[in-house]
């Protein structure tokens, strides 16, 4: 909500004066209205993403979490450029030394020499990529399956909503666990699409549920009564209601992704080196207990990664509420 | 009541055949159940097809899993593909050892969780609070791996610099020492205390939200408006009803405690079911892999029931939907 800057229209033609529009064009309204938004008076109506992003912008733990995914995610994007050492490179001469600032080993070096500040940086890049993949494939998939099931009901939604069921029964990890011992073979992308088809199911309940209750509205029979067919009230009408949730729940399953990704890698059956992930360094670091550095930087990362996206989320949770018109500071 | 419990056992029934038989197809079509045996050249193609015939492996997989639902149930869980062993022993010597660790930091979670999640509420955003939230969202980011390493890595460091032994990080028990002792404490102290803290932040965090959302609910402003005494609206209006999504999520938690025994108990080297499991899953044992998956899934489905029933215990409004 702007504060009335007090400003007259006497004022706003200076800023936007007449002689600068183009010849043959009724200048006086289109130069008044311009500089009237410039000023920042009320005219332009604000969109529910534009308080969305208004109240997103001034939440201060959301813009703790941005700003700290930010930093840690562009380390990894851009890893050739920040990491001093390739994560394969030895120094055979630094061979299980302690984080020191000579040579560049801020987080000191592994059993063969490698550079562990680089590893880390790379296992950054790994995992990342792993955690939007999923995170967008899984949503894709919970999308599809929720809209359709919510929408049609009938037997579609009780198979659904029975599979999803089942799903929760599953030892989740375990079940994961023999999905990526018999069909990942340690590839990083094989791993991700594993764990997508586990992640969908939270997404797709949700979906569900907004498209059961929205499609008895009254604005949904009039685009029906309109003649629009399914697929145009299902994706121009309906969708745009959950795309909060599916923003949140997809923030969330970054996380998610990546920590599972994690413990698959720690317990031998994710990502396998010599591709450095997050979890397989952890997995490193148990072999030399006394080297704290091999154990303590990688699972930091993790901890602060996950902390982040959940700042986020909740920040995004709070922003994408179009009851909520309180913002939290 | 009965109905109701009736009702939700009979729901439970094909729940409990349609995830075993999902896992079944699963392992069956991607593992090869005798791989381990055809590269070992000891054994001959004669020796192995003796092997697959006993065990119908050449037959089509619905028919497998009839036959070997078969075994399950009269032979208890049947034999290890590769090992010819019965898995039955297995199964149970480890479960019991799980079941101590996961009931000993249960409790301790939920007793824990419950009191600071009051304390929480009680005083919302005093200093107290503010601890507890960090330290539970500290609980929800921290991979229980990297707690359970960190752990290990502290009490042997301890262990080398003071030669003192106050936790043993690997093992069930020092030779000789029983089930019910100072000394199995000592070992399973820390996969008690890594599974603790992921549960405790969870039950907290439920617990001062569930606080917070019937502190504002009419009845209770009723009972504070009619005079009744602060302690007396805390603990009997608002504890009792806030407690019923808390056991909701005590119970659906279980499948994630299973997944947190299997890292703490590689980590600890913890003679467990969830150890048991990854041992398999590395030889390949997918006949014990299968157990290790029935016998948790139903687990998972009796606590769930379990769980409906004390919810519609707690909550009579949920039995007459």
């Amino acid at each position: 909500m702007t504060e009335p800057t007090g400003k007259t229209p006497v004022e706003l033609e200076t800023i936007a004066p007449l002689e600068q529009t183009i010849d043959g064009m009724v200048p006086a309204p289109a130069g008044l209205f311009d500089s009237a938004a410039e000023a920042g008076l009320e005219i332009k109506a604000r969109s529910q993403w534009d308080y969305a992003r208004r109240r997103f912008l001034r939440h201060r733990l959301a813009m703790v979490g941005l700003l700290g995914l930010v930093v840690i995610f562009g380390a990894g994007v851009f890893a050739n450029f920040i990491a001093p050492y390739s994560y394969s490179d030895i120094d055979l001469n630094n061979i299980l030394e302690g984080p020191t600032t000579s040579a560049h080993h801020f987080f000191g070096t592994d059993e063969i020499g490698r550079d562990y500040f680089s590893r880390v940086i790379w296992g950054i890049r790994t995992s990342e990529e792993v955690g939007v993949f999923v995170a967008v494939v899984s949503s894709a998939i919970g999308l599809f399956i929720g809209a359709i099931a919510g929408y049609y009901g009938g037997w579609i939604d009780n198979l659904l909503m029975r599979l999803t069921d089942l799903v929760l029964t599953l030892p989740f990890l375990a079940v994961l666990l023999t999905a990526a011992a018999l069909l990942g073979q340690g590839n990083q992308w094989r791993v991700s699409i594993i764990l997508a088809l586990f992640f969908w199911t939270g997404i797709a309940r949700v979906v569900r549920g907004v498209f059961l209750s929205l499609r008895e509205k009254e604005y949904v029979e009039a685009a029906k009564a309109s003649g629009a067919n399914d697929l145009r009230i299902m994706f121009r009408h309906i969708l745009p209601n959950t795309l909060g949730p599916i923003i949140v729940n997809g923030t969330i399953a970054v996380a998610g992704a990546i920590i599972t990704e994690a413990a698959l890698s720690f317990l031998g059956f994710g990502i396998l080196p010599p591709t450095p992930s997050l979890g397989v360094l952890v997995a490193g670091g148990q072999t030399n207990p006394q080297q704290w550095w091999l154990t303590v930087f990688p699972g930091l990362t993790i901890v602060l990664i996950v902390l982040c996206v959940n700042f986020m989320g909740d920040g995004l949770r709070d922003a994408l509420d179009p009851t909520q018109r309180r913002v939290r500071a | 009541m009965l109905t109701y419990i009736a009702r939700r056992i009979l729901y439970t029934i094909p729940v409990m055949f349609l995830s075993t038989f999902l896992s079944f197809v699963f392992v069956s079509y991607t593992g090869d159940p005798v791989g381990n045996l055809r590269q070992n050249p000891r054994i001959s193609q004669h020796t192995l097809q003796v092997i697959m015939d006993r065990n119908h492996l050449g037959d089509p997989i619905p028919l497998r899993y009839l036959y070997w639902l078969k075994d399950v149930v009269t032979h208890k869980l049947g034999n290890s593909l590769l090992t010819s062993q019965a898995i039955w022993p297995d199964v149970t010597r480890t479960l019991g050892h799980t079941a101590q660790v996961i009931i000993l930091s249960e409790s301790l979670a939920i007793l824990l969780g419950i009191a600071v999640g009051i304390f929480s509420a009680i005083r919302q955003y005093s200093v107290f609070d503010y601890l507890f939230t960090s330290v539970s969202f500290l609980g929800y980011a921290m991979p229980v791996f990297w707690f359970a390493l960190l752990l290990q890595i502290l009490f042997v460091d301890i262990y080398l610099k003071w030669h003192v032994r106050i936790f043993y990080t690997s093992g069930l028990n020092t030779p000789g020492k029983g089930t019910w002792s100072l000394d199995r404490l000592q070992h399973i102290a820390l996969p008690i205390a890594t599974l603790c803290i992921i549960s405790f932040a969870l039950y907290s965090r439920y617990m001062r939200a569930s606080m917070l959302d019937v502190s504002n609910s009419d009845y209770v402003r009723t009972a504070r408006a009619k005079g009744v005494a602060e302690w007396r609206v805390v603990m009997r209006h608002v504890f009792r009803n806030a407690l019923i999504p808390v056991v909701t999520i005590a119970a659906l938690n279980l499948g994630g405690l299973l997944g947190g025994a299997i890292i703490t108990e590689t980590i600890f080297t913890l003679d467990g079911i969830g150890y048991y499991f990854i041992q398999s899953l590395q030889n390949s044992d997918y006949y014990a892999v299968m157990a290790y998956l029935v016998v948790t899934s139903l687990i998972i489905i009796v606590f769930n029931l379990i769980a409906d029933i004390i919810y519609g215990y707690l909550d009579p409004r949920i039995r007459y939907d």
